[in-house]
């Protein structure tokens, strides 16, 4: 999740916006958070093509990837793909 | 302690009472569609609007649905706005009535109970608003002509409520109410304004970070009532229900100020107990039913039975711990349901008074009554027949039929 959520006490009433639109995130639908296993993991890119939010990341100074979870919706895609099943989809 | 101030005395049935009302009320925008029997409300309103009797933007709209749609979005803009319906109008505004409890839209709607089809049938009983009684809107239910005019000008103070902000509903019973003309005292007209009164607005936290009056207003935007996913949604819905909470100690408040300068009560303002202090049976009825119970209960009490009657004038939000206090040492309890709960076990309000009844540990028995659909006439004969069987049950110690029909020809 993006921001903490509030309890019923501390949000408006009637839904009114707290926080710009800019600040909403697509990634905080998501009941499943992609969790990676770096030591399966064989940096083999196929994630990062499948993932339809474009979510996932090469940082190449790193030689790594990263998942951007401001983006990733939870779909598991990554995890069904993963050739050495190094992605597991958790709720947390 | 105000004192009680002189009133005119009008002949007027309830529609018009209504429309008396809400002129005297200061509203601001009221849009509206017309149907039996609540269309005298609408046309008489129409005509202070002709005459240049009140401020009000009057909205013709093409339906119910957006009739309300008209009323919430002048409201969420800070106006005081009003609207009336029945029936089929009020189902024809279902999923309106939610989004204006949702966006806290205090808006005040006179519905004239009406029967809903098929088949069709334009007559009083109350399943209209019975099947919204989760809609999040405030329900009260007038017992006489007099009280639907009292009642509408607490619904604006009640509904306006920095700690209620809901839409409230008046139900005033087709035709016996709606259509029947009654004397009624009416405030004057400044008496009447100053009750209800400007109405307040609270400060939201908007998305910009100000803290700012919840409305809508271009100089300073906010969005209202967008989308809220699972993760925020029951919150959202947990507010309504403090809403609800808050308005079960508002309303007797309002209640109480308004009968300081009007000089009537009824009851707390939540629940009207006639005879229940000492009573062994008694009914439990809404609305002008009451009127016709409070007779019987008068013959019956000069003939030593001791009955009662427990009139729920408030039926959203339900006054849980009045309802205990006032039965809890009646011994058997006939509920009167001018609707029905198809496959429910029984109609909704028999329901409801049975589930609060079920934390009282010595209970009494509790009977339904389906009656007066459709407009049907009660009689008081019929009344005392609900007694007799009550005096019945507490003679055999048994309850054969927990759900009876009033007058259904077997």
């Amino acid at each position: 999740m993006t921001t903490k959520e509030k309890s019923w006490k501390e949000i408006s009433p009637a839904g009114v916006c707290w926080k710009s639109s800019t600040q909403f995130f697509t990634g905080d639908w998501k009941t499943y958070t992609p969790i990676r296993d770096p030591e399966k993991c064989t940096r083999c890119l196929l994630c990062v093509l499948f993932c339809p939010d474009g979510a996932i990341h090469w940082q190449k100074e790193k030689g790594d990837i990263e998942f951007d979870l401001n983006f990733c919706k939870g779909c598991g895609i990554c995890a069904n793909e993963c050739p050495t099943k190094a992605i597991e989809m958790k709720m947390v | 302690m105000k004192s009680v101030v002189k009133q005119e005395v009008l002949a007027l049935n309830g529609d018009e009472a209504v429309a008396y009302a809400a002129k005297q009320s200061d509203v601001d925008v009221v849009a509206a569609y017309p149907i039996t029997p609540q269309t005298i409300i609408v046309e008489k309103f129409s005509e202070y609007v002709a005459n240049g009797e009140v401020e009000t933007e009057f909205v013709c709209t093409e339906s119910e649905h957006s009739a309300l749609t008209a009323c919430l979005a002048a409201a969420v803009t800070g106006a005081r706005t009003f609207t009336a319906s029945a029936s089929a109008g009020l189902a024809l505004m279902h999923e309106m009535l939610f989004v204006t409890s949702g966006c806290r839209a205090p808006v005040v709607m006179a519905i004239a109970n009406r029967a809903l089809s098929a088949p069709l049938n334009i007559h009083g009983d109350q399943s209209d608003t019975m099947v919204e009684r989760d809609s999040g809107w405030i329900q009260i239910y007038a017992e006489s002509v007099q009280e639907v005019y009292d009642s509408m000008i607490q619904a604006f103070r009640i509904g306006e409520n920095l700690e209620v902000l809901l839409p409230v509903i008046v139900g005033l019973d087709g035709f016996t109410l709606s259509h029947s003309l009654e004397n009624v005292n009416v405030l004057p007209d400044d008496v009447a304004k100053k009750f209800v009164g400007i109405r307040q607005l609270p400060n939201v936290l908007t998305h910009e970070g100000k803290t700012l009056p919840f409305k809508l207003d271009p100089e300073n935007p906010m969005s209202m009532g967008p989308v809220a996913f699972p993760n925020y949604y029951t919150e959202f819905k947990r507010q309504q229900e403090e809403a609800m909470k808050n308005a079960l100690k508002i309303i007797p408040q309002v209640h109480e100020e308004y009968a300081q300068i009007s000089g009537r009560h009824y009851g707390d303002g939540l629940l009207d107990a006639y005879c229940l202090d000492d009573a062994e049976i008694a009914t439990v009825c809404l609305g002008s039913t009451a009127g016709t119970v409070k007779t019987v209960v008068d013959e019956l009490r000069a003939e030593g039975v001791k009955a009662g009657l427990l009139r729920i004038r408030t039926f959203r939000p339900l006054p849980m711990e009045g309802i205990i206090k006032a039965l809890e040492n009646v011994k058997a309890v006939a509920v009167m349901d001018k609707s029905m709960s198809f496959g429910g076990q029984g109609g909704p309000v028999f329901h409801e008074v049975r589930h609060v009844l079920y934390d009282v540990l010595a209970h009494p028995y509790v009977v339904n009554y389906i009656y007066g659909l459709g407009g049907r006439d009660t009689s008081l004969e019929q009344i005392r027949e609900i007694y007799g069987d009550l005096q019945k049950i507490l003679q055999t110690k048994r309850v054969e039929e927990p759900i009876r029909y009033v007058g259904l020809r077997e």
